[in-house]
This record gives C-alpha cells, structure tokens and sequence, in this order.
C-alpha cells in the first residue's frame, strides 16, 4: 500500500520535468501571471477581445487563422463577443463565395459560419510576399512551438540590435528568443501602435500578453471548459477511491489480512 | 481449469449452459482462486484491460470523425478537437490512453521481471505478453502517424526506413511499406487500417494471456507454487476484484490529471505543425515509451547492426524463461537478483533518457554503455547468476511466514522480508 502510494507520488513529481527531457536547447522566457494557468485558470475575458483587435490589427495582414471561424468570437469560453458583435466582426470581412448561377465567384460580407478570411491566396503567395518565408497559420500557434505561450510572449519582446560579429541579411531581423536568433518578421510591436477601446494602455508589454493570450485561446477554444470539467472528475474519483478503499478493507478484514 | 463442477440452479440456466458453458466460465473467473498475498503490482492486469477498452472505445468514436487522407487528416483532427461535441476529450483521453496503457504495461512487465513471473510454468503467458507489448508498439507508432504533423511524417519516415537496412531486398521493401515512393497518402490509409485493425489483435491475444494464466495461476509475491484452493488462496470475487478496482481508481486520477490539465506534455510540439516533407524538423524524437529502443538504435554506428540489436532488445525478452537459469522465482529471495534488478531498472531509465537526447558526445557514449549493459544483464549476469547465487531459504505456503513453525522460520521472522511479504 505504502509503496504504490509512493509511485503514485513519484509520478506526479516527475510531470514537472517532462517538458525538459524533451527541449534540448534550453533558454529562459518571460513569463507573466497567465490566467488560464491552473486547475481552475480561466481566459481574462478582455484581454482575449484586446488581443482579437491586436490579431486582427497588426498580425492578420500576413497570418492566417484558418481553423477559426468568426462563430467562435461570440462561443461560451472564449472572447465572449456578443452575437451582433461577432456578426458586426465578420460583415466587416469579405468573402469570396460561389460559384453563383451563372458560374461566377463573387464577394459578400462574411458571416458567422465563414472562416476568417486568410491574408494570402496561398502558400506561394504567402512567401513571396514576404521575402520567401511563410508566415506560419497561427491557429495552434502556441501548440506548435516548445516553449508555448512564454515563447510567443518573449519573442514578440525578443528584438534587439544583433550583437557585434552578427550580420544580418537583407529582410532578416535579429531576436534573441528565436530559435538561431534570425526572424523574417520585422519587430511589429511598438507603444502606442494601436489604441484599445477599453482605455487600457498599448504598451509592446501589454499587446504582447494580450495577442498570446488570444493565441492560447484559438488553440484550445475548449479550455475552460476542460478545466471546469477535470477538477469535477477528479474530485468525483477521488470521492469514489475513499470509498472503494473501506469497502475493500472490509470485504479483506474477513479474511484477516492487510491489504 | 476450476476444480469443482458448477452446475445452474435455474432450469433455463441449466439448458443453456449444456449448449454453451457460459455460466460455467463465469462461475470460473469469480471463483478462481487468487493467492491472497498478491500486492499492488498486481493490480496491473486489469489497470491494462482498462487502458485497452478505453483505447478501442475512444479510438472507435475518433474514427467517426477522422479523414485518413494527407490533405486533409490534419484538419479533421482539428475538427475534433474544435468541433465535434466534447472531440477534445475524446481525442485527449486517446492520446495520454497510449501513454498511460505504456506506463502500466512497462510497470506490468517489470513486476514479471522482479518476481520472476515468466519463470515454468508460465512461459506460454509471457510470450504471448511479449507479442501484445510488440503490437502495442506497432499500433502506437501508427497510431501517432495519423494526425500526420510533422512529427508523424518524419517519424514514419525514420521507421519506416529502417527496412531499408536489409541487405538485397531493403529497399524494395520500403518501397512497398510505402506505398510509392515517399512516405504519402498511401502510406497513411493502410497505417489507419493497421492502426485500427491491430487492438483487436490485441484483444484476441489478451483473451489466450489470461486463459493461459488461468491454468497454473498467478504466481504471487514469494513466488510458491499455491495449493488452490487453499487457505493461501481468496476467490477472485469479492477479493480481487475490489482491489483492483481500488488500484484502479487510482490510476485513473493520474490518467485525469494528465487529460484535463496537461493534456499536450508527452506529445511534442512539432506535432500540432502539419506534415511538410520539404522541412525535416531538428530532433527528430519518438514518443517517450519508445526512446530506449531509439536509443538502442542509435548507439550502433552501422544501420543494419543498430536494427538488429533494437529487435534483439526486444525479442531477448521472449528468451527470458531460458536466459534466466534460476529456480527460485521471486527476487525477494535472490539477493544479488535483487540488486542487478534495479541496476537494470536504472539502466533502461537511462536508455530512455538519452534517447531524447541529440546522439553525439557524451549522450552518444553513456547509450552505448547502456545497450552493452542491458544485453550483458540477460546474456551473461541471468544465466550464471542462477548457477552462483546464494538463494535465502523459501517458505513452503504463504500462511507460512505468519504461523510459523518451520525450518524456514528464520527467514520469516526477518522483519525486512516479512514486511514485503505482506
């Protein structure tokens, strides 16, 4: 008994430090105090609608969202845009739709049910805009990258001047976050660049923490939820697990034998 | 298999039991008689069923909902995971499913090796133990090609190429493993068909595991042969049953924790980019369950010798009721087992690790000290430690140690001993 209590210990002290096994290259983000972090983490409500505006300003020229849809803006555990807000957002885009009757495509406002518009027509078009690199799909983002929402956080903080011996080509921007230091994305954060409707202050800081949070949001849209949910199942197994262990020491004591 | 005839008491129960023992089965696997000292390790096998039902019934539902298509697999794993009604927890508990159902399996097999469970005559339940442990490998490794990131691209590339590693018809064999000429489309629809077709297989060789186990019986903690049905021995239900399920309920916690609050941690993150072959990604790392192996692989400098010694890793296993020439089963008796059992542990901990690791320097030289030790443990440390050791005196039945009163009373009083006897 005591020996499998043990293991079980063992177990959860080792989760910490799966993540390191795996990150070969070690490097110390910023941070911040994310809401969403924890048992019972929840997305700050106006920090995903600043960090929508920030997407939708700086970053949708050139990234697409593709897996999202203007829908998702108005969705319980997300930015919590209200409805008329949300169609407001996607009548503000246009789609191209069809082919009509007559074989046509043609454009209209978007919709709810529309994806978000993507920047370019494709992957090629992407890349020659953009100096032969594709600006990745930011949908799972913070998903794909090791060091998650800290990683996106520090390296749209991460610019500096290369240090001496550094040349940088043409189009090629040094950071001191990104894996090799050398980022195709010029440094698009400035204070001040765009103004919240909330009053909050635009400073690189704030819009950084907000876009990531917003990230950390369109990929896992279900967060909350999750949260709310496996703190239910787990106290509901732990319950069960008190319960099953006297029945089982009572159904043993039969037998007069520890278990 | 049960020693007392069992006949229903209804008449219907007795007519259809004439025509199909079921009863009769049901009746054995309440009654079967368990010996009473079995501890936690034990709660494994059933831990195990869990994790195979749970992998086909959630994998069922995910196959709904999953395109095996290159262009669009990606996609409709997010279409899980975003729109399908509760698709992320489903595809969640399938994913962390695989960790967990390696974690107990791993736990499953190192209790066999500590208290010499493969031993006569239960050689037949560890062999066919080794075919499900090999199938699980397989069907994880497809299993993780399906969502077809980056990771699963270029994992199946790697693996996959190791065929290539055959003399002569290597690779014709790839080719053909393929489906053309890269790792492509074709190569995803049959690793879906495979990856669905294999937990069947699996649950077939589950069925002949336990019938096999249910002739000699479970071997126990002191490694006797039990009398059944004995004073040494509980029927299965309520028994067994209420402490497997105890231990069970346990696990599950562990299995929650990781669904619904680190849901991504044994995953890598290049798996949520989807598969490009003209980008080969920096490490390219299999899931943890299989970076021994990996690092078994890796350690030999020349390909087809690096395939044939991670085979042979593997399939020395299925050799252990030979390699190891011992007579007395549990390790609580064998000393120096005891002691090269958890050098061993250390060791396949170690494999794992730098397994992760990038193989060059130092991480290359430690995987190589690791694979040597691990084929010298059972190639030469079993085979003479059976001839040389000095094994402790064995009790004659489990309620031994606690009544007393034999010549082996020595060893029982020794609190130490007594205290993993319990």
């Amino acid at each position: 008994m005591k020996k499998f209590l043990k293991l079980f210990f063992y177990i959860f002290f080792l989760i910490p430090f799966l993540p390191q096994v795996y990150a070969a290259e070690k490097v110390e983000y910023l941070t911040t105090d994310w809401s969403f972090k924890g048992l019972f983490g929840k997305f700050d409500r106006s920090a995903l609608q600043r960090g929508y505006h920030v997407y939708t300003e700086v970053c949708s020229s050139c990234h697409s969202m593709k897996y999202l849809s203007y829908r998702n803006l108005a969705q319980e555990g997300g930015p919590e845009f209200t409805e008329a807000e949300a169609k407001a957002i996607a009548a503000s885009f246009e789609v191209t739709d069809g082919p009509n009757s007559d074989g046509e495509m043609f454009t209209r406002p978007g919709k709810l049910s529309d994806k978000f518009v993507m920047p370019y027509e494709n992957v090629k078009a992407a890349q020659a805009a953009n100096g032969g690199a594709y600006p990745p799909d930011m949908s799972v983002l913070v998903k794909a990258r090791g060091g998650g929402v800290d990683y996106i956080y520090s390296l749209l903080q991460g610019y500096e001047d290369p240090p001496p011996g550094v040349t940088l080509d043409d189009g090629v921007y040094y950071n001191k976050y990104m894996y090799g230091n050398k980022i195709k994305m010029a440094n698009q954060l400035s204070d001040g660049l765009i103004e919240y409707s909330d009053g909050t202050k635009a400073t690189v800081e704030q819009m950084s923490k907000d876009v990531t949070t917003f990230l950390m949001w369109a990929a896992e849209p279900h967060l909350e939820s999750r949260h709310k949910m496996g703190f239910k199942a787990i106290v509901y197994l732990i319950i069960l697990t008190i319960l099953v262990y006297f029945s089982m020491k009572r159904i043993w004591s039969r037998i007069e034998t520890k278990v | 298999m049960s020693d007392h005839e069992y006949t229903p008491k209804s008449n219907f129960g007795k007519w259809f039991n004439d025509r199909l023992p079921l009863l009769t089965l049901a009746n054995h696997l309440t009654d079967y008689p368990t010996p009473k000292n079995l501890n936690y390790w034990w709660t494994f096998g059933g831990i195990l069923t869990f994790c195979l039902v749970t992998q086909i019934v959630t994998g069922l539902v995910l196959a709904m909902h999953y395109i095996a298509h290159a262009d669009m697999a990606f996609d409709s794993v997010e279409h899980i995971m975003r729109d399908v009604n509760y698709g992320w927890l489903i595809r969640y508990i399938h994913a962390n499913g695989a960790s967990m159902f390696f974690l107990a399996v791993y736990i499953h097999i190192f209790r066999s090796l500590f208290y010499g469970s493969y031993k006569a005559p239960r050689e037949i339940i560890w062999i066919i133990g080794i075919i499900i442990y090999l199938l699980m490998m397989a069907a994880a490794f497809m299993g993780y090609v399906l969502p077809w990131g980056q990771m699963s691209f270029w994992g199946a590339t790697v693996i996959t190429n190791l065929f290539s590693a055959i003399p002569l018809v290597g690779e014709g064999i790839v080719t053909w493993l393929w489906g053309g000429y890269s790792v492509d489309n074709p190569t995803l629809t049959r690793f879906f068909t495979l990856h669905y077709l294999i937990p069947f297989l699996i649950l077939g060789l589950v069925v002949l595991h336990i019938w096999a186990l249910h002739v000699p019986g479970n071997n126990n903690p002191i490694g006797i042969d039990v009398k059944k049905p004995s004073k040494d021995t509980v029927p299965f239900h309520p028994y067994i049953v209420i402490k497997d399920a105890f231990a069970l309920l346990m696990f599950m916690i562990v299995f929650a924790f990781f669904v619904f609050y680190t849901p991504n941690i044994l995953g890598h993150a290049d798996n949520y980019i989807e598969a490009n072959p003209l980008v080969t990604p920096a490490h390219i790392v299999p899931e943890w369950y299989l970076l021994p192996f990996y690092a078994i692989l890796r350690s030999v400098p020349d390909k087809l010798m690096g395939v044939i010694a991670m085979l042979s890793a593997i399939f020395i296993l299925a050799a252990l009721p030979w390699l190891d020439t011992s007579k007395i089963r549990s390790a609580v008796f064998r000393p120096l087992y005891r002691q090269f059992y958890w050098i061993l542990v250390a060791d396949v901990l170690i494999l794992g690790y730098v397994g992760a690791m990038p193989a060059e320097g130092l991480y290359l030289l430690i995987a190589r000290v690791a694979t040597a030790y691990y084929f010298l443990h059972f190639l030469v440390i079993l085979p003479i430690l059976g001839f040389k050791e000095r094994t402790l005196p064995v009790p004659l039945s489990i309620t031994e140690p606690v009544l007393g009163g034999s010549s082996n009373l020595a060893a029982a009083r020794d609190d130490s001993r007594l205290e993993k006897l319990k």
